[in-house]
């Protein structure tokens, strides 16, 4: 057994207590060996971090126009097509937080814009942030001290496979050798409960109800808690009852801990329900504890929203076309960027999941992503680049914004870092 | 390559230089003494200069979770105030919480040349690093929570012995890569999470049934016993609240001679006087601080203007959300380690309340007799932010414009404060310790805030003009670690600050007992958790430098 540079021991290509980064939550508890030609997840796995970890990289050469070509020769024609771009726009995102370091100093040496692929998503819990604000909880604290958990519309056997297993359903707690039994509620629509069983749980209570009317429910519980009677016995697809009695339980709770992932609340204005859970939470905290629990954060976008956010001010969506930061939630967000066809050139980084794809569109692209990320049509320049956590090091952060967690290098690759790549990009600019 | 400064006034309190004319040479970086033949390579004329070490300021939030919340919460303090990028800096933006390279800018121009974060939560050190590391030319360090944590917690209730609650503070330190350890209101931010809403001095945690007086002391004595330098740095219980004074005198009467350092005192020294039932306590504050040597403080001056709190006191910040302006807060209990609250202020002249404050802070500047045991900050970015120390230092300086101001505000407000009576004015050897010795002094820096051969070469030089304000806003030159930085207060280079942390020894056995820990109850692995010197220092981001602690006694 040998120390690695975070003291994790291991044999060679035998390693414990790896980070994942193939979702939000990032689990660090795995174990990984050595196949003959890649990795086996060994223990503590799950779907994503399985296909993430053992996906087989195909071979790669850095192409210019679909043609091989060495690496000097990629970054010197992605630095003229960024020096003749007008509006160049920095997307995907989904690379570490080195990652995200170099792609904001060449976005300001380039005058880039600067977006999260997914950020639409993001943007519902921001655009809250910014406007009202918010009482949230974290991983640790709702493992150790929720004795209610309300999941909302979001399917997480699907988005987090481990979370029930580490999160709700775990034996132990630090606050009781006997800790009491706790209730979990899914509020949505065909949301798999499978996964929340042991002897941790005691009622498992769904109520369907679709996501786009789950404003309804939670407007009428804020109502309800202020004395009010909504109207009618249709509250969102559910009777008064079921309602009163979720207002009972969030009012009975000691800690209280509503969970939902953005990605899941895919509607016009679905901002204003994380508005109303939020002011929920904010409004039971008069008087007893409650805490929301952002979830989600796919292809490290917290990463990139927390690295923007330090390094300009804000989260994502800024151009540096002026020589000045400019922020516009509207205006720079990536997916009308593209579809208005805004920026001259994208720049597109995906180094975790090979299916985390470029938009089609006919506006030149540069591919700096991990072999396998498949494209419409034939890249500018495309740059093969390693995966943080797999082919070398790095550090993202946990989608509930209070943990950054070192990746580690478990495997030997000859695979340059996106950030490496980008910052050579951005010395030859 | 040998630099002469040359004629300067030099006021260097550490070495006991009050404005005397001398020369200072630089080589390697550093203050020397060369032979009086050696030749000199370059030379600045500094006739009629001030002359100081680089300003050093002990608490300012200014990087990690809880100020980049802050910045997402606050796009309006960002628009309208976006700096450009030049061929030398970066793009940035924010006035109350500026983006970190902005910061680092900002410091180095005002002639600051040290900065440290004084409330990294443990589970969010990895981020406080990294957004340190991004924040440019000054040295930086951070000083770890500790007091509201579980194991913490866990160990004082069940007894512990001191010997490995001591082992904890040191391994924590190390894990974290920490200067010094701060806590903040007491057990306060675990015991918010058990729905209690107030824990006063000698009242117990519910669920713990300790109490934050028990917490302090054990904190206070294991870091002493540890041989770290900087005392325990406490926020105090009940902050904010009108008859906080008491609680902040029975603190320092409790404190059993051991070192602490009362932080933003400010926050905690109102009584409950008059009709509105809040005035000043700052002279009784005075006088305890000035009797008890053991004590040391920082201000958290109340500066007029729009800003945004953040601290790791959820339990008092969750009562402040109701003054929040605009109205958005961000309130978050994290990791069974500690908290955070961000809630935006606009601390108002006309305001009867923050008049008062601004006063209490001025108070309590001019009433401390020891210019030693007191430190100049507006616990940036909670009072206000760090680019006001230019004026503060004028209101130190200058009574005249100290009384002109004071005109200006809520005048019902001075009638429950004393400030009209003083008349203290602060010297510039005074200035240059609040503002640079004494912090270095306090964090065990002891090659930073002088000019004494051997010391690290971060100089300021200041023309020395009536208009203090003028005079600290734009210094004339800066260097770090002797090279010019900034002329006339432009950044003319970039260059990277040191991290400092300190590394008090531990019995590697708490270990076991923290790994149980870890994977019985945490989210992330112990080996995870920790921080590699690697981390701090790969791609160039500057140094770490090992401050010497003291023995560790038993």
């Amino acid at each position: 057994m040998t120390q690695d540079a975070h003291g994790g021991s291991g044999s060679r290509n035998h390693y414990e207590n790896v980070p994942c980064p193939f979702c939000g939550i990032l689990c660090d508890d795995i174990e990984i060996g050595p196949t003959a030609d890649g990795l086996k997840v060994l223990k503590n796995g799950c779907a994503k971090s399985i296909s993430g970890f053992e996906r087989r990289v195909p071979a790669a050469s850095p192409q210019i126009a679909g043609r091989d070509v060495p690496l000097a020769e990629a970054i010197r024609e992605a630095a003229r097509l960024l020096k003749a771009s007008r509006l160049p726009l920095f997307t995907g995102l989904g690379t570490d937080v080195a990652g995200m370091q170099a792609v904001l100093a060449a976005a300001d040496k380039a005058g880039g814009v600067v977006d999260h692929a997914l950020s639409d998503s993001s943007y519902r819990n921001y655009r809250v942030l910014q406007s009202s604000g918010w009482v949230m909880t974290t991983l640790t604290e709702a493992r150790n001290r929720a004795d209610l958990f309300i999941i909302v519309a979001t399917d997480l056997t699907k988005l987090h496979p481990r979370f029930f297993e580490r999160i709700v359903c775990n034996d132990k707690s630090m606050f009781s050798d006997v800790p009491p039994k706790r209730t979990v509620v899914l509020l949505g629509d065909g949301l798999d409960a499978s996964a929340v069983a042991g002897a941790r749980i005691g009622e498992v209570v769904t109520l369907p109800v679709k996501a786009d009317r789950i404003g309804e429910v939670i407007d009428a519980l804020r109502a309800m808690s202020k004395g009010f009677t909504p109207s009618g016995d249709d509250i969102g697809g559910l009777t008064r009852a079921s309602v009163e009695d979720l207002l009972a339980r969030c009012k009975a709770a000691n800690y209280g801990v509503i969970a939902w992932s953005p990605s899941s609340l895919a509607f016009p204005s679905a901002d204003l329900t994380v508005q109303a859970i939020c002011e929920f939470v904010k409004e039971i905290n008069a008087t007893s504890r409650f805490a929301g629990l952002p979830l989600g954060g796919s292809e490290a976008s917290t990463t990139a929203g927390a690295v923007c956010a330090w390094q300009t001010g804000f989260p994502l969506r800024v151009s540096f076309a002026s020589g000045k930061i400019q922020y516009d939630v509207d205006r720079y967000a990536a997916s009308s960027m593209v579809t208005s066809k805004e920026s001259d050139l994208i720049i597109w980084i995906a180094t975790f999941a090979a299916d985390f794809t470029p938009p089609d569109t006919d506006t030149p692209l540069i591919l700096i992503a991990t072999p396998g990320v498949k494209t419409a049509r034939t890249p500018a320049v495309s740059i093969p680049v390693g995966t943080p956590g797999v082919d070398h090091t790095g550090s993202v952060m946990r989608v509930d914004s209070s943990v950054t967690l070192p990746l580690r290098k478990v495997r030997q690759s000859s695979l340059p870092s996106a950030a490496d790549v980008v910052a050579q990009i951005e010395a030859a600019l | 390559m040998l630099i002469k400064l040359t004629g300067g006034k030099v006021y260097d309190p550490i070495n006991g230089v009050d404005g005397e004319v001398r020369d200072i040479f630089v080589e390697n970086g550093r203050i020397v003494s060369p032979s009086p033949t050696a030749k000199v390579d370059q030379e600045y004329a500094l006739h009629g200069r001030v002359v100081m070490a680089g300003g050093i300021d002990p608490h300012t939030h200014i990087g990690g979770g809880k100020a980049t919340i802050a910045r997402m919460l606050m796009p309006e303090d960002h628009i309208g105030d976006e700096i450009p990028s030049t061929a030398l800096m970066r793009a940035g933006s924010g006035n109350a919480i500026p983006s970190t390279l902005t910061a680092g800018y900002r410091y180095a121009e005002m002639g600051y040349t040290a900065a440290f974060e004084p409330a990294m939560l443990p589970s969010n050190a990895r981020q406080t690093h990294l957004e340190l590391g991004d924040t440019p030319i000054i040295d930086k360090g951070a000083f770890v929570m500790l007091g509201s944590d579980d194991f913490f917690l866990r160990q004082l209730a069940g007894k512990a012995d001191f010997s490995a609650i001591k082992d904890y503070i040191a391994w924590t330190m190390q894990a974290t890569q920490a200067l010094a350890v701060k806590v903040v209101n007491p057990g306060g931010i675990s015991a918010f999470k058990f729905n209690q809403r107030k824990l006063d001095l000698d009242e117990k945690h519910v669920y713990y049934g300790v109490t934050p007086r028990d917490i302090l002391l054990t904190l206070a004595r294991g870091l002493e016993e540890l041989g770290v330098a900087h005392p325990l740095h406490v926020h105090g219980c009940n902050l904010g609240v009108p008859g906080g004074v008491e609680t902040t005198l029975a603190t320092i009467r409790g404190s059993q001679g051991l070192p602490i350092h009362l932080t933003h005192i400010q926050f905690h020294s109102y009584d409950t006087e008059g009709d509105m039932k809040f005035s000043s306590g700052a002279a009784r504050v005075a006088e305890a601080v000035n009797t008890h040597k053991n004590i040391s403080i920082d201000i958290g001056q109340v500066m007029f203007g729009q800003t945004c709190t953040a601290s790791g006191d959820t339990m008092r910040q969750f009562v402040n959300t109701r003054s929040a302006n605009p109205k958005k807060w961000v309130v978050m209990d994290i990791e069974c380690d500690a908290g955070c609250g961000v809630i935006p202020f606009k601390y108002r002249d006309t305001s009867f309340v923050n008049a008062l404050q601004w006063a209490i802070g001025l108070e309590l500047f001019l009433l401390v007799n020891d210019p030693w045991r007191i430190f100049l900050t507006t616990d940036h970015p909670n009072g206000g932010p760090f680019t006001c120390y230019p004026h503060l230092i004028r209101l130190l300086m200058d009574k005249a414009f100290r009384k002109d101001m004071a005109q200006k505000i809520n005048q019902d407000a001075l009638k429950y404060s004393t400030l009209e009576a003083l008349d203290r004015e602060y010297t510039l050897y005074e200035i240059a310790i609040l503002t640079r010795s004494a912090p270095a002094k306090s964090l065990g820096l002891k090659d930073r805030g002088h000019l004494g051969a051997g010391a690290c070469a971060d100089i300021t030089v200041y023309e020395d003009i009536p208009d203090r304000e003028a005079m600290f806003t734009t210094p004339e030159l800066v260097f770090k670690n002797g090279e010019l930085i900034v002329r006339n207060g432009k950044i003319v280079k970039i260059v990277r600050g040191a991290t400092h942390v300190a590394r008090p020894s531990y019995d590697k056995s708490i270990e076991r007992t923290l790994k149980t820990y870890f994977d019985d109850y945490l989210t992330v692995r112990m080996d995870n958790f920790r921080l590699g010197n690697d981390e701090i220092i790969n791609g160039g981001r500057g140094e770490l430098i090992v401050q010497p602690t003291g023995v560790r006694t038993a």
